[in-house]
């Protein structure tokens, strides 16, 4: 299952992904970085092509965190 | 603004066309180019005493701006910027040569107000390039030094909405947001916030 993940540490907090997120799924943590709610996030990838910092990707999950 | 499905449109949405408007009141008076310190001032009260960056994720009409033109109008080529611009040395790096630019500003006000420097109807840009600007003012109840900031400030907003529309066309829309000097500093500010709170 695709989903999107989040890499934390390079995450600017910049919202657009969450912004973009067709399903609501994705949300700012307390200004930290952005928040991937897995059982919501269909992996569309609509929020990786618009992250500037490349921080958020598709990938494939074992489980996809349901 | 081309909004996702099932999406509401918020007043905060369109604050774009704010980014727009302040640009051409600096044109014709510099004492508007001040209204630029909200946005300086909101996203450090969102980040202070909320400890969230939703002026960054909802009201910055900068973003927005690239948004509209890179994506709707599509003047962006959307490709990866490289990796270095999103990386931590290069974003504290920027943070901290635009803050001693701005303090640079700030002490050429002090100069006007003292009375050591006369005002200079001019606005610099990329820190380098002097382009005359003297329509923009022809006196006012203010001191000079009022207009000396404006000056400043309206050089300071157009060179980094210069660099972010160089960027937004090379790479994504928003690349400016992965090195802005207000971003990285909001953010700071609530990663201080969130680990002090856990």
């Amino acid at each position: 299952m695709k989903r999107a993940v989040n890499d934390t540490d390079r995450c600017v907090a910049c919202g657009v992904c969450a912004g973009q997120c067709p399903r609501g799924a994705i949300s700012i943590y307390k200004g930290c970085y952005a928040d991937v709610d897995l059982s919501m996030c269909v992996g569309c990838g609509i929020c990786e092509k618009a992250c500037p910092a490349g921080s958020i990707r598709v990938q494939e999950m074992e489980d996809g965190g349901r | 603004m081309k909004k996702a499905v099932n999406k509401k449109s918020h007043w905060y949405d369109y604050l774009w066309i704010w980014s727009i408007i302040y640009f051409a009141l600096g044109f014709f008076n510099i004492l508007f180019t001040w209204l630029g310190m909200i946005d300086f001032i909101l996203p450090l009260i969102f980040a202070i005493a909320g400890g969230n960056k939703w002026f960054c994720n909802h009201m910055c009409g900068r973003g927005q701006l690239f948004w509209v033109l890179g994506r709707n109008l599509k003047f962006s080529r959307r490709k990866q910027a490289p990796k270095w611009i999103s990386s931590k040395w290069f974003r504290y790096g920027f943070l901290a040569f635009f803050l001693t630019m701005f303090g640079t500003m700030v002490f050429q006000t002090y100069m006007v107000f003292s009375g050591a420097q006369t005002l200079r109807k001019a606005i610099k840009l990329f820190w380098t390039f002097r382009v005359p600007w003297k329509w923009a003012y022809n006196g006012s109840i203010f001191p000079d030094w009022v207009a000396q900031f404006g000056f400043g400030f309206y050089s300071l907003m157009l060179t980094s909405t210069l660099i972010g529309l160089i960027v937004m066309a090379l790479y994504k829309e928003r690349t400016w947001c992965s090195f802005c000097p207000m971003g990285t500093m909001t953010q700071g500010i609530c990663k201080i916030k969130a680990k002090k709170g856990a």
